[in-house]
């Protein structure tokens, strides 16, 4: 029973740090993405923003299958793997950031799409006459503008990865302090009918995501009424 | 999401079931049981199930997953009639609990242990594992299914277990240690010799019995079923010279004492 309290810190340190790993990767490539989204007038736009919302709609285990398929070694993962002289991607905590990160990403970058686009052309259009660069009034205006979008964006991405299962498991392998994150942990502590280990993880992240609603509602409340 | 992906799933299977209830598979007789059946035991199942429905009319539904994951929801009452085990230990497990049958336990299947690669020539024998020719080894999760922990004895046994446990990767059930290696995301894995049986290709090493325990896989009549003529029917069924016909054609062995 001594190795309780590890083993399920283990997964919990684990967990955040695939969760966070993947929504500062998300915020890096989403922003830019949600920036071209909300603001080109390419007709191909809405085919991209529909490959983007796919997870949405999916269930995780067919991203499951075929990244089973991607990361092995016959697939794409498998040259990437080649870089550091392994094999596959699978089981490794670098696929499992790969797996999250397609899986999160339209919880990223929906809200700072929405947030680009609720700003309208008006600011950008004031910093032009004022003599700001692109550059300058994207990070001067819009982003601050933005602010409430990146913030639930950040905080959903988070969340949502922290939720993710039907993923891990199928390419994960279950691999302690590498793959095997918490929500992988209750699924195994039920099948192995430790209702006492799957309580507290359970019991642990219905408090986190209460937490998580709560704070977003609070967020965006706060938001509505700076606005008005 | 997710909750309201759930509360549809839940107000869709209600339909289905009042559905099911008013307008039952009907036909003379004929009724409909619910099988759990371990993973390994996928093929022979189903062709057992087949002959089943030809024989009787009774429809055997059939569900596979780790005996462990069967044991959990059993015990939370999941409407199965019978559980058909990867091992001893979850039926003997759910009489003791009261749940299952006392008198109707016996081993359908011994099981056998392969190692198995994609790759010809890889696997040759016990050597193989000394070997660093692989990166990871795929098994089942040894607490949840027998296989994977007659892999783990396996290791144990050649001593090897400590050294090769960073290469280990565990699938919930024996069928994803096998989609693990089909795959060739792990280039060798401890899989059922009844998964083989459809010629997969590769190379494979029958591990000896002396470096596991016995897989004895029983069945077990859930008590809620004990009146039930189809359930008892496919139990009686199970023992048939037809249905140990499908069993040795799959690889295991059949238990002496039964």
């Amino acid at each position: 029973m001594g190795g309780l309290p590890f083993a399920i810190g283990q997964s919990v340190l684990l967990t955040i740090e695939l969760a966070a790993l993947t929504t500062l990767i998300l915020l890096l490539l989403g922003t830019p993405l949600a920036w071209w989204l909300a603001r080109s007038k390419a007709w191909w736009k809405e085919a991209v923003a529909s490959i983007v919302a796919l997870p949405l709609v999916l269930p995780p285990t067919v991203l499951g299958f075929y990244l089973l398929v991607l990361l092995g070694p016959q697939g794409p993962g498998g040259l990437v793997a080649q870089l550091w002289g392994g094999r596959t991607l699978a089981f490794t905590f670098a696929g499992l950031v790969f797996g999250s990160v397609l899986y999160s990403m339209p919880f990223v970058v929906q809200p700072i799409r929405n947030a680009f686009a609720a700003m309208g052309d008006r600011p950008l259009e004031a910093a032009a006459t004022l003599r700001a660069s692109p550059w300058r009034a994207f990070w001067t205006v819009a982003v601050p503008l933005a602010r409430p979008g990146f913030l639930s964006g950040a905080v959903l991405g988070f969340a949502h990865t922290i939720g993710e299962f039907g993923l891990v498991l199928m390419i994960g392998g279950n691999i302690p302090g590498s793959t095997r994150v918490l929500s992988v942990a209750v699924f195994d502590y039920v099948e192995t009918s430790q209702w006492r280990e799957a309580n507290i993880i359970a019991g642990g992240m219905v408090i986190f995501a209460f937490t998580v609603i709560l704070g977003m509602t609070l967020i965006e409340k706060r938001a509505s009424w700076r606005h008005s | 999401m997710t909750s309201r992906r759930q509360i549809v799933a839940v107000i869709i299977s209600a339909l289905a079931a009042t559905f099911a209830t008013t307008f039952p598979m009907s036909g003379a007789g004929a009724a409909q049981i619910n099988v759990a059946v371990a993973a390994n035991f996928t093929e022979p199942a189903k062709e057992i199930a087949a002959l089943f429905k030809q024989k009787t009319g009774h429809d055997a539904v059939l569900s596979f997953g780790s005996s462990g994951q069967f044991y959990s929801q059993i015990t939370q009452g999941a409407p199965f009639h019978i559980l058909l085990s990867a091992d001893d230990v979850r039926p003997k497990k759910l009489i003791s609990d009261g749940l299952g049958a006392p008198d109707s336990r016996f081993t359908y299947a011994v099981g056998k242990l392969v190692l198995w690669s994609k790759t010809p020539g890889l696997v040759k024998d016990g050597e193989t594992l000394k070997s660093a020719i692989f990166a990871k080894v795929a098994i089942c999760n040894p607490a949840a299914a027998p296989y994977g922990l007659a892999a783990v004895e396996t290791l144990k046994s050649l001593k090897l277990y400590e050294a090769l446990q960073p290469k280990l990767v565990e699938g919930a059930t024996i069928t994803q240690a096998y989609q693990f290696v089909e795959t060739g995301n792990a280039e060798i894995g401890f899989v059922a010799l009844s998964q083989l049986s459809g010629n997969p290709g590769g190379s494979q090493w029958l591990v000896p019995q002396d470096l596991y325990n016995p897989i004895r896989q029983d069945a077990v009549l859930l008590k809620s079923a004990a009146g039930n003529e189809a359930a008892t029917g496919f139990m009686d069924f199970l023992k048939s010279p037809e249905s140990r016909a499908i069993v040795l054609k799959y690889g295991y062995v059949l238990d002496r004492q039964s």
